[in-house]
């Protein structure tokens, strides 16, 4: 993990701060930062300190004060809403805490949910989540609803919709926050061999020591500076 | 097509709520449809009056008569086809509650005028030789089971005495809308017990209809009537049939006014409903349009989704209010049928129910689809948490 062939993600003077009445709240101060292509890197930090704050300006769903953030060499702190939105949606796959799948669709149709914006047909949408449930492992339960799924299981349906589109950046805001021990594992396991296996770039907020294990690399957000340690 | 199985599934998620708002939506809806049929119910006399016919009256007040003498300078003037004429008579059977229209008409002429109501060619003939034979229409003789050959007696009361009648002949209409519960009796009967009686009263008519040979020429041909009798004892107002059951109509303009705006609370009123069920389902769904916003998708789908679940919601309920709307109708035309000759639900009326329900749906949605769209995502993923 010396070498770093090409930078995805460059981060340059991130400021973000938040105002609530008069009083104002910085969050982020001045982040600047890199992540190699292919790194799977753990965020950690006390609550409050600003970690799903800069995961979201990264990912494109919030927008920063001032400050640039490249991804794939595309200044996205310059692009409209609209542009926004298509840009996420080839490029970005969405790991939530609770899972946030549409209870009133079926696993299938949730992990379909992605390329439904995109022009394949429905043939090849099939054959798309199909590969992503595979890859998840949960292709017996793809007509179940996420009522019907175990928390871990739903987790992994999320992880099939968040692949399923093959973007290049897989960003997951406390993943396992929700889950036990075992279901946190599994979807660990699955994390790694994503970033192993299939080359995905991985950003991952975690207040779980055991989940900091798994990345590459665990930087430190505290009162709005960011700090390197090497796992 | 996902969003329309988003839209489907959506709405039938809180079974009870849905439920709940669709029954509300329908009973107003119902409402809505019954009050606009009661209205135009209202105005039905006046549709189908004749714009053919012209109605000559005292142009002092209805209550006031006219020498029967009148008739024969009427039909002299040009483009007067026939006259004939009838008072109002105001009789009543046994109780005040049981009202129906009652009129003295001057027989074979009235008769001729009014091809609407339609007598088997014997019966009329009974009716015209016996002098005190009386008409009745069909609704009428069913709802006191009066036959032919039943004796009937009226309680006289601007002409006073009891009234004693053999119904001869049962009109019936040959529309929908013609008017099949009144009563009509030779004016020479009248006018002959007022010979005997008050003698004063004797030899007036309430009004005399004339048919005319171009209904395009009404208004001018009424001048003339009028200029008649310009100067005279008693001065004449003519107008069409039309004008004429409109000013009845219009006297009670203000009830109609009433139920009118009433038709229209009653929908403001489920809009509101259904914006606040609405604003409460698309609050609790902020997190999952928060998610399908960060997968990508843009404004109009999370738009398409609230306003088509909540369109699809009030139109079932519309539909449903239409259904109900029916057998409510029919009771209605049953119970108050003396009053309401055709209390028929029509094409217009489900169209606009249909709309109105369309436009509650659609008003419900509004602030809703306006949170749902213009929420920063970042903030409404938070709310999951
Ligand atoms: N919409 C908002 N308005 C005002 N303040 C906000 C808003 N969103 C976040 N904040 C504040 O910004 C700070 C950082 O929030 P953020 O959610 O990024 O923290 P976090 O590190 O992810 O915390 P946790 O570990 O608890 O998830 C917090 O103090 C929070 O209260
Ligand atoms: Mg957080």
């Amino acid at each position: 993990m010396t070498t770093c062939p090409d930078n995805i993600v460059e981060v340059r003077d991130l400021v973000k701060t938040y105002r609530r009445g008069a009083q104002v709240v910085p969050v982020l101060e001045n982040i600047t930062f890199d992540i190699c292509e292919g790194e799977f890197l753990a965020l950690m930090g006390p609550s409050g300190s600003g970690k799903s704050t800069l995961l979201n300006i990264i990912a494109g769903i919030d927008k920063a004060d001032s400050g640039t953030v490249a991804i794939g060499g595309v200044d996205i702190s310059s692009l409209s809403e609209t542009d926004l939105a298509s840009w996420r949606s080839l490029n970005v796959g969405f790991i939530f805490q609770f899972y946030n799948l549409i209870p009133v669709l079926t696993a299938f149709e949730n992990v379909e949910m992605p390329l439904l914006l995109t022009g394949l047909s429905r043939a090849e949408r099939r054959e798309h989540v199909e590969i992503a449930l595979g890859v998840v492992n949960l292709t017996d339960r793809m007509d179940h609803y996420p009522s019907q799924l175990s928390g871990g299981q739903q987790q992994r349906v999320a992880i099939a919709r968040a692949v399923v589109t093959d973007p290049r950046i897989l960003v997951a805001d406390e993943p396992t926050g929700d889950l036990d021990r075992v279901s946190a594992q599994d979807v660990l396991g699955l994390m790694e061999r994503l970033n192993h296996e299939f080359g995905k770039t991985i950003i991952m907020v975690t207040h779980d020591p055991r989940a900091a294990e798994r990345a590459h690399l665990v930087r430190h957000l505290e009162k709005g500076v960011l700090n390197d340690v090497r796992s | 097509m996902f969003v329309l199985k988003l839209i489907i599934r959506n709405a039938f998620r809180h079974k009870l709520r849905t439920g709940l708002t669709i029954l509300g939506v329908a009973v107003a809806i119902m409402a809505f449809g019954l009050l606009r049929t009661l209205i135009s119910a209202w105005y039905q006399g006046v549709e189908s009056a004749s714009a053919s016919r012209l109605i000559t009256r005292n142009a002092i007040s209805l209550t006031f008569t006219l020498p029967i003498s009148y008739g024969e300078k009427i039909r002299s003037v040009p483009g007067v086809r026939k006259v004939s004429y009838a008072n109002w008579f105001g009789g009543i059977y046994i109780s005040e509650k049981n009202f129906f229209a009652n009129f003295a008409i001057d027989a074979r002429n009235y008769l001729d005028l009014y091809p609407e109501f339609v007598i088997p060619p014997e019966q009329k003939d009974a009716f015209l030789t016996d002098r005190k034979g009386c008409v009745i229409g069909q609704s009428l003789s069913e709802r006191f089971g009066w036959k032919l050959g039943d004796p009937v007696t009226l309680r006289g009361t601007i002409y006073p005495g009891q009234w004693s009648f053999t119904v001869r002949a049962i009109y019936q209409g040959a529309e929908k809308s013609t008017d099949e519960s009144q009563f009509f009796f030779h004016w020479d009967y009248l006018n002959e017990v007022m010979k005997k009686t008050s003698p004063g009263r004797a030899d007036m008519v309430g009004v005399f209809v004339e048919s005319i040979e171009d209904a395009d020429r009404a208004a001018e041909v009424g001048r003339s009537i009028d200029e008649l009798f310009r100067n005279s004892l008693a001065e004449t107002m003519t107008e069409t049939e039309k004008a004429f059951q409109m000013s009845f109509v219009a006297m009670t303009g203000a009830i109609v006014a009433a139920i009118q705006i009433v038709s229209y609370v009653v929908i403001v009123i489920i809009m509101v409903v259904a914006a606040n069920t609405m604003a409460m389902t698309a609050r609790e769904r902020i997190p999952e349009y928060a998610t399908m916003k960060t997968l990508g998708f843009g404004a109009r789908y999370i738009a398409g989704a609230i306003f088509g679940e909540s369109i699809t919601i009030s139109l079932v309920g519309g539909l449903l209010g239409v259904a109900l709307s029916f057998p409510a109708g029919t009771w209605i035309e049953h119970s108050l049928k003396q009053f309401f000759p055709a209390f028929a639900i029509s094409t217009p009326t489900i169209v606009l129910d249909l709309v109105a329900s369309v436009i509650v749906g659609t008003v419900a949605a509004l602030f809703p689809a306006w949170r749902g769209t213009t929420i920063n995502v970042a903030d409404g993923l938070r709310r999951i948490g």
